[in-house]
């Protein structure tokens, strides 16, 4: 194997359709309109030397190398700046041209080091291609007698990155990495200051790259053509020897990386650039913070124990399977085949979800099985198969690029979903309006060139209030897209709705007495998405977190119906998934009332054919949700689960119910890459693999499946869809995988949305499904020609204020999201140099609130709700409203948990974490239960000596 | 199971359904039987059976619906 080489066209691909046919060098080309002559030369293979220019940039034209001669033109125009014409005769090799660049080249090797054999870039440098490209062989200048007497030569490193340096002196200010930062990334952190000799890449004012706004992204460093900007793996390892296209395993946008390796080691992960979600970009987290992967506190050996009192024991493989099988066993001799259930991993691959499920219904014998989907996405799930008859987003990431208007709710997507904001950010810059709606002011509402049209701060818990005041004013004034809900929806629900959003109590009047936002600011918002061109509406978890989570789903689902945004290219309705493969782990069956594909457990057919294929009887009765499972542990009817891949005490809401629901239960299973929370209630810890260790697939948040490939050995030496399957046999199940691509043939055959879908098909590209006879090659956007369901449905959304409310002793409202830098519950990100920029959960507190309470900023203070108390550090900002007060749930030090309530979705039971009423105080040290917390999972993480 | 926690559910789902019009105890039976687990019907059942204290007449209307 060796490394995977991506052909640098020089500028970006036109997207103009009309062709155009020219002479490069004698060799006849036809390209769209609007092409560079760069490209069009690369496009028969010609590549004209070049620095500036790289294809995810916009040409630049600065370094003056890219020269050509065009008969008929005067002089040597630079190659990445013209665009192609008719009948244009192109050279791009003369004499005139091989001395001009000799010269160019010869002027900027003579204001760079050559230290080229300890240089990092050593065998990867494009300075060095083409200094040889043009010919150089002499250079004839040194420092200049009017040069500066310090010059960017004599500049040291700046290392502040955890992950990259700067190396100012091996700069030669082709502005790739400004123009990357911009373009690509969105952030403009990064300049040239000064002029002449003096000009220099500069982040922010002069700063250090991590005192700056820089977000490290990556973007920079990747399109520097020289070793100033580099990875410190790469300066520590060495160029890498081979790579391999995987998957990211973070959030649910699902990057496409080449992993750089040599021998088994990893010495970057490299965004690849025809990866149909990233396009070429990345994030801090999936570019840079994979070294979680080889941390120390990796458990490698399986373990058991008989009480979660005594210290864990490491034993082979086949005693803590057969251990787990024996516990389960008898626990359902005891308390019945429904005693036991399980919850697949959303960070997980599809295949390993699915077998997990299938242990579940058919070695349990039970439906009792959930994933992490209960506390995010379950009402999407919900509310768009009601509305839509799908339980998925409807548009592909590419989408964005044609949309006029967007709505964001309840969604942080630089933080959250970053490489998607950068997608959104250019087309925001490109003119697109925006409208923000969120308690808090996020990046999004304000941020370099960019400002939304419309920021509706609402009170937490009123979502459902305002999007159905949206609807009140796009029926009341006139906006429905008449046409379209004729021809798609049903027509008689669709005037039930109508008729329903125009009562004046729905009104933007009255609504600003529920919300507190502006009946202005409802109207223009409504107007704008009504009227301003495609509009399309991505929302997170700030939508779904709540006990109305999926009416706030069915009413965004109808927010575009009325308008006729659905069906096409820049419009639609987008969840913003969280884990890497969460729409994937629901597509597979994890949910406990349905078999993959969400067919339900009551559907005969379905589980006539589910018993055919896997030989067993199943049952008919939905299963427990994960609180349904909590509750009926500690009323004595739920004794045991195997857990893979979550961390369900640090993630879930109520730490203290949690905790006493595992504490209660007999035999828990943990399959984990490290001792998380969960897993000191835990008997048996069966250590897991990462997505570097195993094959399978993801799917993302556009339904794409892609696949993800083993690139090391499994540390504990076992994928994880292998210890599911001895888990399996352990109980008697003859099951006999010796790949995933076989689980894959088995999804494909048992479920139709998955019925194209093959690891062949795979190796060659991504795909979204549904992939089927209708559908051959899957589904970039869906309802294009009407929807699923058949018409589209439209659902009354009355306002129910949560029963969470505010009062004397809790006045103030506690929202929770997360950072940039973390990632869930943070078991992958606290063990990289992540921590950097966010070292402890702390509490956003608006200034009056903290002035009221006497609290400063960097004060510890104690948050109390009816649930329990936590202490953390306060920071105070405007970024949120009086009355609200937000923190993140990274850190298990802080607990969050410990104070959100078991409030939940009604359709669904995700919980409420979005609103919880607290009290903020000064304190003094940590909470009781933080102390006490503390204390047992160090004792619950003893490992005794191995004999 | 939590008998309290249980009629908040019902209740939640009752809520739901009322506005959407006719047919809102068959909507919430359904949703009841489709989602929820054969030991939670059966206690919210015993609880409706005893007096339903804390459900709203919706949800209590459809859990006699409910199939034993």
């Amino acid at each position: 194997m060796t490394l995977v080489s991506e052909i640098d066209y020089g500028t970006p691909a036109s997207r103009a359709e009309k062709p155009v046919t020219l002479t490069i060098d004698g060799r006849s080309v036809t390209v769209a309109e609007g092409t560079s002559i760069m490209r069009a030369a690369m496009e028969i293979g010609t590549e004209i030397p070049k620095l500036c220019a790289t294809d995810t940039l916009d040409a630049f034209g600065a370094c003056r190398l890219c020269l050509v001669e065009i008969e008929g033109r005067p002089g040597t125009p630079s190659s990445c700046t013209t665009p192609v014409a008719p009948g244009m005769v192109v050279h791009t090799q003369t004499e005139r041209l091989k001395r001009l660049r000799r010269g160019v080249m010869e002027l900027t090797i003579s204001d760079h080091p050559l230290d080229c054999l300890t240089c990092a870039a050593n065998g990867n440098c494009e300075l060095q291609t083409q200094a040889g490209k043009v010919g150089l062989r002499d250079v004839r200048y040194g420092k200049g007698k009017d040069a500066p007497i310090e010059t960017h030569l004599d500049l040291t490193k700046d290392e502040s990155n955890p992950y990259f340096t700067f190396d100012s002196s091996k700069c030669i200010v082709c502005s790739r990495c400004v123009r990357a930062c911009a373009e690509v990334q969105g952030t403009f952190a990064l300049t040239i200051s000064g002029r002449g000799f003096d000009s220099r890449v500069s982040p922010g004012m002069g700063e250090s790259f991590l005192g700056s706004e820089c977000v490290s992204c990556g973007a920079c460093v990747q399109a520097c053509p020289t070793a100033t900007l580099s990875e410190k793996s790469l300066i520590e390892i060495g160029q890498p020897e081979r790579s391999v296209v995987t998957t990211c395993a973070y959030c649910g946008v699902g990057c496409t990386f080449k992993a750089e390796m040599r021998g088994e080691e990893v010495v970057r992960m490299v965004p690849w650039k025809d990866g149909a979600a990233n396009r070429g970009h990345s994030c801090v987290k999936g570019r840079f913070a994979w070294g979680w992967a080889n941390h120390r506190e990796r458990i490698t050996r399986p373990m058991i124990r008989a009480k979660i009192t005594d210290p864990w024991r490491e034993v082979s493989w086949k005693e803590a399977i057969d251990h787990a099988a024996s516990e389960f066993r008898r626990i359902q001799a005891k308390a019945g085949r429904r005693s036991i259930g399980g919850i697949t991993s959303s960070r997980c691959t599809n295949e390993e979800t699915f077998l997990v499920q299938k242990l579940i219904r058919a070695g349990f014998g039970n439906n009792n099985v959930d994933t992490c989907a209960r506390v995010c996405h379950s009402p999407t799930g919900y509310g768009l198969k009601v509305a839509y008859g799908t339980s998925a987003g409807t548009q592909n990431f590419d989408s964005v690029e044609k949309t006029d208007v967007v709505i964001v709710i309840g969604a942080n997507p630089t933080d959250g979903h970053p490489v998607f904001a950068s997608r959104l950010k250019k087309r925001l810059r490109q003119g697109a309006k925006l409208i923000v709606i969120d308690p808090r002011r996020i990046d999004l509402v304000r941020s370099a060139h960019i400002e939304a049209a419309h920021h509706l701060a609402l009170r937490p818990g009123t979502n459902v209030a305002v999007l159905t005041a949206l609807a009140h004013v796009i029926v009341t004034e006139g906006l429905v897209d008449e046409a379209f809900v004729r021809e798609r929806c049903d027509w008689e629900d669709f005037q039930h709705w109508a008729g329903f959003a125009a009562d004046p109590r729905h009104a933007p009047e009255e609504v600003e007495k529920i919300s507190g936002v502006p009946a202005a600011e409802i109207r223009g918002a409504a107007r704008l998405y009504a009227t301003g061109g495609a509009g399309a509406i991505y929302y997170g978890l700030g939508v779904t977190e709540h006990s109305q989570g999926t009416t706030a789903v069915m009413a965004i689902a109808n927010l575009a119906m009325a308008t006729g945004n659905i069906g096409r290219e820049g419009v639609g309705v987008n969840p913003l998934r969280g884990q890497n493969n969460v729409q994937g782990s629901c597509d597979m069956g994890s949910f406990p009332h349905e078999f993959s594909g969400y067919r339900h457990v009551s559907d005969d057919a379905t589980r006539s054919l589910f018993e055919e294929l896997w030989g067993v009887t199943l049952d008919a009765e939905p299963g427990l949700r994960i609180p349904n499972m909590f509750d009926a542990a500690l009323e004595g009817s739920f004794l045991g689960m195997y857990v893979q891949g979550e961390d369900i005490l640090q993630s879930d809401p109520n730490t203290k119910h949690v905790a006493a629901a595992l504490a209660a239960m007999e035999c828990v299973v943990v399959q984990d890459l490290f001792l998380n929370e969960t897993a000191n209630y835990a008997h048996v810890f069966l250590p897991g693999a990462t997505f570097l260790e195993k094959d399978g697939t993801f799917t993302n948040a556009e339904r794409r499946i892609q696949r993800v490939r083993r690139v090391t050995t499994p540390k504990a030496g076992k994928a994880d869809w292998e210890a599911t399957q001895d888990l399996a046999r352990a109980l008697g199940l003859d099951w006999a995988y010796a790949h995933p691509s076989e689980i894959m043939d088995e999804i494909a055959r048992s479920t139709p949305s998955f019925a194209g879908v093959s690891y062949e098909r795979l190796e060659r590209e991504s795909l979204q499904w549904p992939v089927n006879a209708a559908h051959p090659d899957g589904s970039p956007i869906m309802h294009v020609d009407g929807f699923v369901r058949g018409k589209g449905k439209f659902m009354l959304t009355e306002y129910v204020a949560t029963t969470e409310k505010v009062g004397p002793r809790f006045p103030l409202l506690l929202t929770t999201g997360r950072v940039l830098s973390q990632y869930n519950v943070g078991a992958q990100t606290r063990r990289t140099a992540n921590v950097v920029w966010h070292a402890e959960d702390v509490l956003e507190i608006h200034p009056q609130d903290a002035e009221d309470r006497g609290v400063r900023d960097g004060d510890l203070v104690r948050v109390a709700s009816r649930a329990g108390e936590m202490s953390l550090r306060a920071t105070i900002t405007d970024r949120v409203a009086p009355g609200v007060v937000y923190t993140t749930f990274h850190h298990p030090a802080t607990q969050a948990n410990v104070v959100t309530t078991e409030n939940s979705d009604w359709a669904t039971n995700c919980p409420e974490y979005k609103v919880t009423a607290v009290q903020v105080s000064p304190s003094n040290g940590p909470s009781d239960w933080q102390i006490d917390y503390d204390r047992q999972a160090r004792e619950a993480r003893r490992v005794d000596a191995a004999e | 199971m939590d008998a309290d926690k249980l009629v908040s559910m019902a209740n939640q789902i009752a809520d739901f359904f009322r506005v959407q019009g006719a047919g809102a105890e068959a909507a919430v039976a359904d949703h009841i039987a489709k989602n929820w687990d054969p030991r939670m019907r059966a206690a919210i059942r015993a609880h409706a059976a005893a007096g339903g204290e804390g459900l709203e007449s919706v949800a209590k209307a459809a859990i006699e619906r409910l199939a034993g």
